[in-house]
């Protein structure tokens, strides 16, 4: 049997009842977009639904022609036969869970959410449903995070005995989002210059319009090399990591803040010196408590290698499946 | 322990061997000698007998997290350690405790042998409680095995040479042999030079060949090397002291009682001599050794019994002297050595061979003499500088291995299973079938030959083509072949296939061949007859 609210196609996830997609893949009428990160925000949909929280960065990434129409958290709005309402998955800034009402059933799409606090970010909001369908990207138990600080501690010793050696420290970290995640933490605790790759300024500045406490930072000059840069603290995308961007820093200890630093495997196979666990992604205990707030009949879990997830949740007594078991 | 921790910490935190080699001087300058020395040991690759099985590690895991046994499977497969798996599964403890390393290593680890396996369940659960995780980590590290932080026995000594400030060829003889990792025998590896009580015990630091990479011309003149073949057994000292003789192998264990017949024959040397050689499985009549696959059924058995000795008898193949009527030869040439070794194995029983030099006039003769390599069932040649010493290590320049090509083979990859530590989480350890009567039947496994590119590739189609999963291993559609080249290839009743491919690996992706193009079970067999 068809579900009227869920529907994955080719192009996204598809609402039947609502003729709208969430996050598309390829250019349709009707966009539910939750968060402006480039794999669920993508140019060429005739409509966008969005956040208020996040319109601007969704207006950085979609252009300046593009069609947005901005709500309030949980204010409610009608597409075709469906009540949607956007309510914070504490993913990032303007970050949503995507709430269906259709034929007195609630289904919840919770996009990428985490349950850790962010100050950049308005908190995730549990919201009672019939079905949750949740993402699944850090779904063993062996992922656990840290306290925040924990991590800040270890980053700001890192950062001293970088100064100490006189290496700069280079944190690589995703441009939109962490990236400010993790300025918002330093706030309290430093008030040094904290130089910007430049695939970060831009973003920042957004950030710091919507009032999100950061330190002083300031472009990554031109010409800075070397000796200048010594004991300084850099933050720059992964992407720069191993590109010619990286020569001129002749010592520098390196560094990744991602939830993927858990496993030390992955640090050595990447070859950063240091891992700072630090995720915008639930966690495995967090997976499972917004499963439990849910109060959901049926879960059903997209994104990532969710097999586990499905398989314990089910030993637990609950009705789970992947997404993909609805079938295009 | 703590201490510990942090010494690995620095290690695990960089690349840069100097950076390793001043943190462990410092840890031996700081730590009490006795952690020191275990540190030294477990460094240098050292590990205690087997503490307890992986059942055991996954059963405390088990009822300590209350997860069941699979998703601890998955755990593990995911993160390639189980050390470090079971460090991030468990409930963080609550840390209390700070035994010395020493005192881990001398009697709480050793106790859990004596502990039936149920209480030795609850005797790790009880310590993981009372560990912070890095900790736990660690201490399950020490208990399944090699800590693979990124520190060669080399890096060590080196690290031991700086701390007391002796060179490092005197510092690897005295670590050489069953070093004991106590306060004592760390205080005598800094003792001034010339001051050395226990040098009979030990073996000498082995001399390692480097692959010979240039055309053979480069090495000059043909008339200043000594050719040899590359005997394919084992590498080991005999050392003749006093009443006793001793066997050590290149990983410097001593091989006592394995190897009767060879003992025996080496009663007949002189006392104060020592043969560095290779220990070969070789039948009476035979004018060649066995391949190395017989030998393996020799390596296993601690006591050999009549039946085995009979049926597959070893000789010791000796090419170099290290020492005669006591006296330490390694500085002297080695066409002197050679001369002296082969004055001393003219009286000597058949077991004791001397490895007969390739003698040629020139290189493009000895290149064809090379061809010989596999009916002699050799691995090639080994060329040696007549007026060289005998070195410590592996250094460049003196002894070169000039393998013949391997074998190849094409294969299509049936089953895949995630890796271990920088591999974790990706899937790069492969199971490859050839074609038996239309089905593939798996013939080899191979871990490495694919580059980084390559292997995030493969890793996706992997996980996209997965046909059913069999706990961590999944099999996969049939449809990527690689070249594999092989060692030997060998009858074999243990394989499912019938066949045994010695020391396999990935040459190359065969992007170019369809799955119908790779080699056929009928045909390996042939070859494993002949």
């Amino acid at each position: 049997m068809r579900d009227p609210l869920l529907q994955p196609r080719r192009e996204g996830l598809y609402c039947p009842a609502g003729g709208f997609y969430i996050d598309p893949a390829e250019p349709v009428a009707q966009a539910v977009v939750t968060h402006a990160h480039g794999d669920h925000a993508r140019q060429g949909n005739a409509r966008y639904h969005v956040a208020r929280a996040g319109f601007r960065l969704m207006r950085e990434r979609l252009g300046e022609p593009a069609l947005i129409e901005a709500y309030d958290y949980g204010e409610p709005f009608t597409l075709g036969e469906v009540q949607v309402s956007l309510h914070p998955s504490g993913h990032m800034l303007g970050a949503a869970q995507v709430r269906m009402e259709y034929a007195g059933r609630v289904v919840v799409v919770s996009g990428d959410y985490k349950r850790e606090p962010d100050p950049t970010c308005a908190p995730f909001e549990p919201i009672a449903c019939d079905t949750f369908v949740t993402e699944s990207t850090f779904a063993l138990p062996v992922y656990r995070w840290p306290p925040m600080a924990q991590v800040i501690d270890e980053l700001l010793a890192w950062w001293d005995d970088c100064a100490r050696r006189k290496v700069s420290a280079v944190l690589f970290c995703y441009a939109l989002g962490k990236a400010q995640r993790l300025l918002a933490e330093l706030a309290p605790r430093v008030d040094r210059v904290v130089h910007l790759h430049g695939a970060l300024l831009r973003l920042t500045q957004l950030y710091r319009e919507a009032g999100v406490v950061m330190p002083p930072t300031q472009p990554l000059e031109e010409n800075a090399r070397g000796a200048a840069l010594a004991g300084e603290l850099v933050l720059a995308p992964p992407s720069a990591a191993g590109s010619p961007w990286m020569r001129r820093f002749p010592n520098a200890s390196t560094a990744f803040a991602s939830g993927w630093m858990q496993v030390r495997g992955n640090r050595r196979r990447r070859g950063y010196d240091r891992g700072f666990v630090v995720s915008d992604h639930a966690d495995w205990n967090g997976l499972l408590r917004s499963v439990r707030d849910s109060g959901a009949r049926r879960i059903y879990v997209t994104h990532g290698d969710g097999d586990a997830l499905v398989r314990y949740l089910r030993e637990q007594g609950h009705d789970a499946l992947p997404l993909s078991a609805l079938g295009a | 322990m703590r201490r510990f921790v942090q010494l690995y910490a620095a290690l695990d935190r960089t690349g840069s061997t100097t950076a390793k080699r001043d943190a462990i001087a410092a840890f031996l300058h700081d730590a009490p000698p006795a952690d020191a020395a275990w540190a030294v040991y477990v460094l240098g690759g050292g590990k205690l007998r087997r503490l307890a099985s992986v059942t055991e590690l996954r059963q405390a895991t088990g009822t300590a997290t209350g997860y069941p046994d699979w998703l601890i499977d998955e755990s593990y497969a995911h993160v390639g350690d189980l050390a470090e798996a079971i460090a991030l599964l468990l409930p963080p403890g609550e840390p209390s405790d700070d035994t010395p390393l020493h005192v881990w290593m001398e009697q709480r680890l050793p106790s859990l042998s004596r502990l039936d396996p149920s209480a030795r369940v609850a005797q790790l659960q009880a310590w993981w409680a009372t560990l912070p995780s890095e900790e736990v980590f660690l201490l399950n590290k020490l208990i399944t095995g090699a800590l693979r932080v990124g520190v060669s026995q080399r890096l060590v000594v080196q690290a031991l040479a700086l701390w007391s400030q002796l060179p490092t060829d005197l510092i690897a003889h005295r670590l050489s042999g069953d070093w004991k990792p106590d306060a004592t025998s760390l205080a005598a590896l800094a003792q001034p030079a010339g001051d050395d009580a226990h040098r009979e015990h030990r073996p000498y630091p082995f001399f390692l060949a480097s692959p010979l990479e240039s055309p053979v011309e480069s090495l000059g003149e043909r008339a200043e090397w000594l050719a040899e073949w590359k005997w394919d057994g084992i590498r080991a000292q005999l050392m003749r002291r006093g009443e006793e003789a001793r066997l050590w192998s290149r990983g410097e264990e001593r091989l006592d009682g394995r190897f009767p017949e060879i003992e025996q024959a080496a009663g007949a040397l002189p006392s104060g001599c020592v043969l560095d050689g290779e220990i070969l499985a070789w039948d009476a009549q035979a004018t060649a050794p066995r391949p190395f696959t017989a030998l393996q059924k020799r390596i296993g058995k601690l006591k050999p019994g009549a039946k085995l000795l009979a049926e597959t008898p070893v000789r010791f193949m000796a090419y170099d002297l290290l020492e005669r009527d006591g006296a330490d030869l390694r500085e002297s040439p080695l066409h002197l050595r050679r001369a002296r070794l082969a004055e001393l194995l003219q009286a000597m029983p058949p077991t004791l061979l001397l490895s007969p030099a390739a003698d040629t006039d020139d290189w493009a003769a000895l290149a064809r003499l090379r061809e010989q390599s596999r009916e002699r069932r050799t691995e090639g040649l080994m060329l040696k500088r007549l007026d060289s010493p005998y070195r410590v290590g592996r250094k460049r320049g003196d002894w070169w291995k000039w393998k013949v090509d391997p074998y190849t083979l094409d294969a299509v990859l049936i089953y895949a299973q995630s890796g271990h530590g920088r591999r974790a989480g990706l899937f790069t350890d492969y199971t490859f079938g050839v074609w038996d009567r239309g089905h593939l039947v798996p013939v080899a496994k191979a871990y490495s030959g694919l580059d980084d590119a390559e292997i995030a590739r493969l890793d996706a189609w992997i996980r996209a083509h997965t046909i059913e999963r069999f706990g961590p291993v999944r099999s996969v559609e049939p449809e990527h072949v690689f070249e594999l080249a092989y060692e030997a290839i060998q009858r074999s009743g243990r394989h499912k296939s019938g066949v045994a491919v010695r020391f396999p690996r990935i040459l190359r992706w065969r992007s170019d061949l369809s799955i119908r193009d790779a080699d056929r079970l009928e045909d390996l067999r042939r070859m494993a007859e002949g």
